[in-house]
C-alpha cells in the first residue's frame, strides 16, 4: 500500500464533500456542535483524527500547513501529521504562523495574530462542554436547543464557593455569537480571548464523537463569568527563559531534581521568532542544543 | 542548561525500525506465513474481521501480524483500510435458515429437526495443556460425517405456534443503515444498534452480557440456537436487473430465547435476543444477543436501570478501536493544560497557606 493509492489528502472526494458540508453548516450556526460521519482514520481516535479529517476537506494543492501540538511544531503528533499531510496531499508546510493558509492544533492558539484568509483547525478531544455535568447526549442536544446553560453556571458558582476562583484552568467554556455555549477544547483558558473577533476562521473537529463546530471570523467569543468574578487571563510570575516574552503561554521545565525550574515559551515558532529579532531572557547566552532521541 | 527536547521526527523514524526488528522476533526462526496465521489463528482472524467489520481473512491476517498479535490494534488496522474502500450497494439480507451448517446446537430442545451437531467446538475438552501439541502433532482425519442438510431455525419452529414473538419484518424499500457513513443519533433503532454490537469489543459485550445474568437488568435467556457454517451472500445489480450470488461467508448466529412478554390484548410470547458475527465467534454472538435483548427495554416497555439497558452508554463505549484510542492519547503531551493546572493549584494552595497563617492568632485569641 503506498501514498498514491490513495486520493489527495487521503479521504475520497465523497467523504470531504460530506465533511464540507458539516462545516458549512457549522460556519452559518456558530458554536452548534453538527454530527458528520466521521471516518475511521489511519491514526487513533483522540490522537486528532476530527482534526485530521476537516483539514483533509479543506486543504487544497496551494495551501501551506502548520501543524503544532503543545504549541510546537516539533512533538511527535504535530510532526506525525504534518508528514501524513506531506505525504498524502503533497502540500508545502511550515512552522511559521504567519506563513501558513491552514494550523492544526491540539492545545494551543498562537501567539502571533491569526489574519484575514487563513484557518485554525482545533483537534476535539470531548466536544460538547456540558458532557461532564449531563453525560447524556440526548439531555446535552436538549439543553443547547433551549439555551439551558444554568447547570454550567451553577459549577462554576461551586467552585467559586469552595476555592475562590473558577477552578477551571483549560477548556473554559465560551458562549459564542451570544447563543452556544461551546468547548474551546483543551487550550488553556490563557488562549480563550484570541478566540474573540479573530479574522481567521476558526474549526473544531471532534472524530471519535463524531462533531463539526466552527467560530466565523469576527465572531464574539465571550468567556463565561460573573459580573463579581470576571475571567481572568492566567499570568506568568516570570517571563520566558529564551525570549524575554512576559506575555506568553509558558511551559515549566523541570531542570534538576533539586527544584530547579525555568519557564520558556510554549509557542517554539513564537520564541524562535523573537530571539532572531535580537530578544533575550536569562537563559538566552546557554548554548541552545538539539538533541535527537534514538 | 536547557536542552530543547527535539529531534521527534528522527526518533519516529527509529522506533518504527525498532518495532519492525521486534515483529521479526529472533530471525533464526521461520517467520510466521499469512496462511499459518488464517489456518491456525483462525479464532484471531474470525476476531479482526468481525470487529473489524471486513470479511477478508488474509487482510485480517495480515492486519494480526503486523500488530504483533495485538487484535484491537489488528482490527484498527482493518478498519482505517476498509473506511477507504467505495461503497457499492448493500447485499440481500443472508438467510441463515439455508446455511451449510458446520456446528448447530440448541438449549431449549433435547432434539430438533437436523440433529444437534456439535463441529468443532472447545466444549466438553479438559483444559488441560496438551504437551504434545508442543513438539507438533498430526492429527487424526476428522471422521467423515454425511453431509448436512439445511436446518430449519429452532426460533422459526417456535414461531409457527405464535410461542415466539415474530422477526421484525423487514420493509425491503428502506435504505439499510450504516453508522459508518451516518453520524449516530440517540435514540438508535436496532438495525444500528445491531450494527454497533457486531463491530463491539468482545470483551465489553461479553462483560456486559454476563452482568444480565448476575441481575443488572435481567432477561432470562435460553440459548434457542447457535449454529455455525457457511451462507450465500447475494447482491442486487441494478443495472442486471437481477440478483448475482457474490460467494459464501462463513458465519456464526446467536438467537436467544427471552423471558415472555403479553398483556390484556396481547397473548404472552417468548421474546428475541439476536448475535450474528463472520467466522466462529460463539462467545461474540452469544454475548451480543444478551445485550441486543437488554436494549430492546425501552421498545419493549421495560423499567430501564442496567447499565447494559442503556443504549446511550453501551453504544458510546463499545467500540474498541475508540476506546483503546482515547485511553491511549493519554500517552500524548499534555504539559500545556498540565501547566494550567499546576499554576491554578498553587495559587489555591498558597491562598490555602495565607488564609490558616492569619486565622492561627485568632484562633488562639478565641482560646
Amino acid at each position: 500500500m503506498n501514498a498514491s493509492a490513495y486520493n489527495f489528502a487521503y479521504l475520497d472526494e465523497q467523504t470531504k464533500r460530506m465533511i464540507r458540508r458539516a462545516i458549512l453548516k457549522a460556519i452559518a450556526i456558530p458554536g452548534y456542535q453538527v454530527p458528520f460521519a466521521s471516518r475511521e482514520m489511519p491514526m487513533p481516535y483522540g490522537w486528532g483524527t476530527g482534526g485530521v479529517q476537516v483539514t483533509a476537506a479543506i486543504l487544497g494543492p496551494d495551501d501551506v500547513l502548520k501543524v503544532i501540538d503543545q504549541g510546537s511544531d516539533d512533538t511527535t503528533n504535530a510532526i506525525s501529521i504534518r508528514k501524513f499531510f506531506a505525504k498524502t496531499a503533497g502540500v508545502a508546510t511550515t512552522t511559521s504562523t504567519e506563513d501558513a493558509t491552514v494550523i492544526q492544533t491540539r492545545h494551543r492558539i498562537p501567539e502571533a495574530p491569526l489574519h484575514a484568509g487563513q484557518v485554525l483547525v482545533y483537534q476535539v478531544p470531548i466536544p460538547e462542554p456540558l458532557r461532564f455535568l449531563e453525560p447524556r447526549e440526548t439531555e446535552t442536544r436538549r439543553m443547547h436547543a433551549l439555551g439551558e446553560y444554568g447547570l454550567m453556571h451553577v459549577k462554576l458558582y461551586e467552585d467559586i464557593a469552595r476555592f475562590g476562583h473558577i477552578a477551571t484552568s483549560y477548556a473554559y467554556p465560551v458562549k459564542v455569537n451570544a447563543r452556544y455555549v461551546m468547548d474551546p477544547s483543551p487550550t488553556p483558558k490563557f488562549d480563550n480571548p484570541k478566540m474573540d473577533d479573530c479574522p481567521a476562521l476558526q474549526l473544531f473537529g471532534a472524530g471519535r464523537e463524531k462533531r463539526i463546530y466552527a467560530i466565523p471570523p469576527h465572531t464574539t467569543v465571550v468567556s463565561l463569568d460573573f459580573e463579581d468574578h470576571p475571567f481572568t487571563r492566567y499570568r506568568f510570575d516570570a517571563p520566558c527563559a529564551l525570549c524575554g516574552a512576559d506575555d506568553t503561554y509558558l511551559d515549566e521545565i523541570v531542570r534538576d531534581d533539586q527544584g530547579s525550574r525555568m519557564f520558556v515559551c510554549s509557542d517554539t515558532d513564537y520564541c524562535e521568532g523573537r530571539q532572531a529579532a535580537g530578544h533575550r531572557g536569562t537563559e538566552s547566552a546557554a548554548p541552545h542544543k538539539e538533541r535527537a532521541h534514538g | 542548561m536547557y536542552v530543547a527536547v527535539k529531534g521527534g521526527e528522527r526518533a519516529i523514524e527509529n522506533a518504527h525500525r525498532l518495532l519492525a526488528h521486534e515483529r521479526r522476533g529472533d530471525r533464526d526462526v521461520a517467520e510466521i506465513s499469512l496462511a499459518q496465521i488464517s489456518g491456525q489463528l483462525s479464532l484471531g482472524v474470525d476476531r479482526v474481521m468481525t470487529e473489524g467489520s471486513l470479511y477478508d481473512r488474509e487482510l485480517a491476517a495480515l492486519a494480526i501480524k503486523q500488530a504483533r498479535g495485538d487484535l484491537i490494534e489488528a482490527i484498527f488496522l482493518v478498519r482505517a483500510f476498509r473506511a477507504t474502500l467505495p461503497r457499492f450497494g448493500a447485499t440481500e439480507p443472508v438467510d441463515t435458515g439455508t446455511m451449510q451448517v458446520r456446528r448447530r446446537i440448541s438449549s431449549t430442545f433435547k432434539d430438533i429437526p437436523g440433529g444437534q451437531v456439535l463441529g468443532p467446538t472447545f466444549d466438553y475438552t479438559h483444559r488441560l495443556l496438551d504437551p504434545q501439541l508442543a513438539e507438533g502433532s498430526a492429527p487424526e482425519a476428522p471422521v467423515a460425517a454425511e453431509p448436512l442438510a439445511a436446518m430449519p431455525r429452532v426460533t422459526d419452529i417456535l414461531g409457527r405456534d405464535g410461542l415466539i414473538e415474530a422477526s421484525p419484518q423487514t420493509d425491503d424499500g428502506a435504505p439499510v443503515g450504516d453508522l459508518t457513513r451516518e453520524p449516530l443519533s440517540f435514540p438508535a433503532d436496532r438495525d444500528l444498534r445491531l450494527q454497533n454490537l457486531a463491530r463491539a469489543d468482545e470483551g465489553f459485550l461479553l462483560a456486559l452480557g454476563y452482568s444480565t445474568q448476575r441481575g443488572y437488568g435481567r432477561s432470562h435467556p435460553f440459548a434457542g440456537e447457535i449454529r455455525f457454517g457457511e451462507v450465500e451472500v447475494e447482491f442486487f445489480a441494478e443495472d442486471a436487473g437481477f440478483t448475482v450470488p457474490l460467494g459464501a461467508i462463513a458465519m456464526t448466529e446467536c438467537q436467544m430465547v427471552n423471558q415472555f412478554k403479553g398483556s390484556a390484548t396481547e397473548a404472552p410470547c417468548f421474546t428475541r435476543g439476536y448475535g450474528l458475527a463472520f467466522g466462529q465467534s460463539e462467545r461474540k454472538t452469544m454475548s451480543m444477543a444478551l445485550v441486543d435483548r437488554s436494549l430492546r427495554a425501552r421498545e419493549l416497555s421495560e423499567e430501564i436501570k442496567a447499565p447494559a439497558q442503556d443504549e446511550e452508554f453501551v453504544m458510546s463505549h463499545s467500540d474498541n478501536v475508540q476506546a483503546t484510542g482515547f485511553v491511549e492519547h493519554l500517552k500524548l503531551p499534555h504539559y500545556v493544560d498540565f501547566q494550567s493546572e499546576l499554576g491554578l493549584l498553587r495559587k489555591l494552595r498558597a491562598e490555602f497557606f495565607e488564609a490558616a497563617a492569619s486565622a492561627e492568632p485568632l484562633q488562639e485569641a478565641a482560646e
